[in-house]
């Protein structure tokens, strides 16, 4: 019953995405693990990281898809759900190197040790589980979305303003992480992990085991919104994005579907910063900043809003593109790229890649849910 | 051992200036003294110059602390900065270095005997503005040396307030002279009371422990009212703060607003045009110091112009070149404008360099005064006038002239509006010209307050967002009263919460205020189901 609600309609593009992403959970550990360094096919473990960064952030761009695509809510915040799912996972790994910090002392992380704090905060305790951390990873940027949204979409604060006060909202964030005294490690943030589960979080078979589980949740979160989307609940939460007075006028309780979707959609960026933590390898307040949520929404743009799988493509293909723009002579001009970028899909390919593809192409069997542009509001 | 030398200092200097006939023989004595190549002869004779108020007291112990007095055989010469030489005594120039002299030599102790005589010599200055600094430094060094001085410039006295300097460092040494008459010490804890600033508590809090019990009453008494006063004047000190503050995001904001008002699309690039201002004026800078040094006074006003001209028409471009096709769709604008900043940023990083560049004050600009116990400085006094300036001059265009009145047209109800005639295309271009134009004055301002680097846009652009959305775009004066408000609100939660706290904290009151009033504290009455 679970499988038919999660593949019920499910599209070709559907399949192809989840096909494609099950097979580089098997394919790119198993090479990077059973293949010889020298063999063609062979892929580096910094190239395995890498993917896997970027499939973190495609979890994330799914996030917001479900939310800005489905939901007409543009974030302007959710790199603060990121940030905080990271951050949990960031004070998980922080508990279990113990003793083995440069200052060895057993209960307290170095950062601590070294402002000369006496004993653990009490929002620290409980870290030190693994199933307690994951617990918080969802519940952390959950509650915090579903606080704020409750206040916001109750008293109707819609489009540009809502966008606003969630960038306030991960401002003030970036602001507070950023203070030695909140004990998240100021402007450091935390890093130098050493396990996780049990595993050295260097080792190169964690780190495929890392990466094999970020497909696995990218696909879980796929389904998820996909199931959220398509379903009943999915229809009115599209008929909110196109005309929210009239679907409140219909008797639906517009915040509350707005609550959901918004609260379901943080938990699923929280699990993308906690993968993306011990890939990475470090979780600081540069995370909150503004300016990476916003790019978020760029790629969620680019690659098609409102189709989930154009928001993980446009998160790939754009982060690919910094990879390789940033690194070589290119590097002046990658802002340059990027604004062109925001003008350009805003411009010129409002439905992004995957959008004005299809339409290219101009065959699809069923109109699914695609992404229709923002109607002109209603007055 | 200096206690006791300063001891049969005072003590001479009182025996010297309580025997007023024995004044034309002691000076005589003095230079005697100063041929006796010995260190304490040398201080009995600086105490002596001093007391005698010997005409040419002040170039001689100047000299001696240069080791420019030369002396032997019995005369005194003074070796002036140029190389002349001038007879100590008298006060003639002299044709030649008379021969047989040797430079009185100066210790440490000596040194600081001189220094002090100096501060001395100042209380007696003709000029009555060097009496009154001379008499500050006293009331710092509360040197008790200095008291029969400090009576007798006050008995001369005329200049009021070098009066009241001269009797505040007299108070500031019978606090801590435990000697003196109990009721001149009262007075003078009256005195520093009067003077009420935090260096006067600090000499009340140095009363010696073994004073009397009405002086220990006196001391508690003016304690608290001095620090009663000083609370006041720290409140108005931040207030200070926050006005100027606000006025800084008035500047920042208050184009946006106009563009958000009329437009309904934030411009995620309002800050670049702020930063194009500040560049503006940098170039203009630069072109003037190195063509036409002259300028430089003028080097803002020229500025101005040019800054909204420049911000202007980047505004009108981008209005014109990529958000007219994105009509009826805010949040797609929103993120093209965020393009469109990325971008600027990059080109000014790119012409001018990733770190701050250096523009200057002019004279006018620079410096501080104080008013009562504020400490005021011209930059940002001048801020606060021009934003104010902006503002009227915002609030005159939108009333009286034509296109203002077409703007409020459109912003009250845009169908409306063009249904009647009105081609809300042009004013479109128009209010954005305007707004990006304003931002840029903004940057000229900013210049004079701030980094200018590439980044200057966006330290800006988060604060003006939240006046914006908690000022309403209703009218300008919501803008006003949001700037206001924000600005002081965190100049008075600084003190308890620290910087950093202060503004977390107006960010969560705005999320919150927000929920309260969707639309700002000044927001456009109408039936609008959705805007």
């Amino acid at each position: 019953m679970i499988t038919r609600f999660l593949l019920q309609n499910m599209d070709r593009r559907g399949y192809v995405f989840l096909g494609l992403i099950a097979a580089l959970a098997v394919l790119m550990p198993l090479s990077n693990l059973l293949l010889p360094v020298g063999s063609a096919f062979h892929v580096p473990t910094s190239t395995m990281s890498l993917w896997g960064k970027y499939l973190c952030y495609a979890l994330l761009a799914i996030s917001l898809d479900l939310v800005w695509g489905y939901c007409g809510i543009l974030s302007l915040g959710h790199g603060a759900f990121f940030a905080l799912g990271g951050y949990a996972m960031g004070m998980y790994l922080m508990r279990q190197i113990g003793s083995r910090g440069v200052y060895g002392n057993p209960v307290l992380p170095d950062f601590m040790v070294f402002l000369n704090w006496q004993e653990l905060p009490w929002y620290w305790y409980g870290f030190s589980s693994f199933p307690f951390a994951m617990l918080m990873v969802l519940a952390v940027p959950g509650l915090l979305a579903f606080v704020f949204g409750w206040f916001a979409f109750r008293s109707r604060v819609t489009g540009v303003y809502l966008s606003i006060i969630t960038q306030a909202l991960t401002y003030a964030l970036l602001l507070a992480f950023f203070r030695n005294d909140m004990g998240f490690g100021g402007n450091n943030g935390l890093t130098d992990f050493k396990d996780i589960v049990g595993f050295n979080v260097q080792a190169q078979t964690t780190r495929a085991a890392l990466f094999a589980m970020t497909c696995v949740m990218l696909i879980a979160g796929f389904l998820i919104a996909r199931g959220i989307v398509v379903s009943k609940l999915g229809k009115v939460v599209i008929a909110i994005r196109d005309a929210e007075s009239r679907t409140r006028f219909l008797g639906y309780r517009v915040d509350r579907f707005k609550l959901f979707v918004f609260t379901v959609s943080a938990c699923m960026a929280g699990v993308a910063g906690a993968l993306y933590v011990p890939q990475v390898g470090i979780i600081n307040p540069s995370e909150f900043n503004p300016a990476n949520s916003i790019e978020t929404v760029i790629w969620v743009a680019i690659g098609g809003r409102g189709t989930l799988v154009g928001a993980a493509l446009g998160a790939v293909v754009v982060n690919w593109a910094k990879t390789v723009f940033t690194s070589g002579f290119m590097a002046p001009y990658w802002l340059f790229a990027l604004g062109g970028l925001f003008v350009f899909v805003t411009l010129f390919m409002p439905k992004g890649i995957l959008g004005t593809a299809q339409e290219w192409w101009g065959k699809r069997r069923k109109p699914t849910p695609t992404a229709a542009p923002a109607p002109a509001p209603a007055e | 051992m200096l206690c006791l030398l300063r001891l049969l200092r005072s003590l001479a200097v009182a025996m010297v200036l309580f025997a007023p006939p024995a004044l034309a023989q002691s000076a005589e004595e003095a230079f005697t003294r100063l041929n006796a190549d010995s260190f304490s002869d040398t201080a009995r004779a600086v105490d002596i110059l001093i007391a005698t108020a010997h005409p040419q007291a002040a170039p001689i112990i100047e000299a001696l602390a240069e080791s420019r007095l030369l002396a032997g055989g019995g005369a005194v010469v003074v070796r002036t900065r140029e190389g002349g030489f001038i007879d100590a005594r008298t006060g003639q120039t002299l044709p030649a270095q008379p021969a047989g002299l040797s430079p009185v030599r100066l210790n440490n102790n000596l040194r600081r005997v001189v220094q002090a005589a100096l501060g001395g010599l100042g209380l007696l200055n003709p000029d009555a503005s060097k009496r009154t600094l001379a008499a500050e430094a006293v009331f710092k060094s509360r040197d008790v040396s200095l008291l029969p001085v400090l009576e007798a410039a006050i008995g001369k006295e005329t200049d009021a307030k070098a009066r009241a300097a001269l009797r505040q460092a007299q108070a500031a040494i019978l606090i801590a002279k435990t000697d003196a008459p109990p009721f001149d010490r009262i007075a003078a804890i009256d005195v520093l009371r009067e003077r009420g600033d935090q260096d006067a508590l600090a000499t009340l809090r140095s009363l010696p422990g073994d004073a009397s019990q009405a002086l220990k009453e006196a001391q508690t008494r003016a304690i608290t009212e001095i620090e009663g006063r000083l609370a006041v004047w720290r409140a108005a000190q931040n207030l200070w703060y926050g006005l100027s503050l606000g006025s800084v995001l008035l500047l920042a904001a208050i184009g946006l607003a106009i563009t958000f008002g009329v437009m309904g699309v934030i411009n995620m690039a309002h800050g670049e045009m702020v930063m194009l201002g500040a560049y503006t004026t940098f170039i203009v800078q630069e072109i003037i110091r190195t063509s036409f040094p002259g300028l430089f006074p003028y080097s803002l006003a020229i500025a101005l112009p040019l800054a909204f001209l420049v911000a202007g028409l980047v505004g009108i471009a981008i209005e014109r070149g990529v958000i007219r096709f994105l009509y009826g769709r805010p949040l797609e604008t929103l993120l093209a404008t965020w393009g469109i900043s990325l971008i600027l940023q990059q080109a000014v990083r790119t012409a001018f360099g990733p770190t701050n560049r250096e523009v200057g004050a002019p004279a006018f600009m620079s410096g501080a005064f104080e008013l009562g116990g504020l400490a005021i400085t011209w930059n940002r006094l001048w801020i606060i006038v021009f934003a104010m300036l902006v503002f009227a001059s915002l609030l005159a265009i939108l009333r009286l002239t034509p296109i203002g009145l077409q703007m409020r047209a459109v912003t009250q109800n845009r169908r409306m509006a063009s249904a009647m005639g009105i081609r809300t295309g042009r004013v479109d271009a128009l209010t954005f010209g305007l707004g990006s134009g304003v931002a840029g004055l903004a940057g000229v301002a900013l210049s004079q307050i701030d980094n200018v680097s590439p980044n200057l846009g966006q330290s800006y652009i988060i604060d003006s967002f939240m006046v914006v959305v908690f000022g309403g775009v209703g009218n300008l004066w919501g803008t006003l009263v949001g700037a206001m408000t924000l600005g002081v609100a965190n100049k008075l939660l600084e003190p308890y919460a620290g910087a950093v706290l202060a503004k977390i904290a107006l960010l969560v009151l705005i999320i919150l205020f927000i929920q309260k009033r969707p639309r700002g504290l000044f927001a456009l009455k109408g039936r609008a189901v959705e805007a």
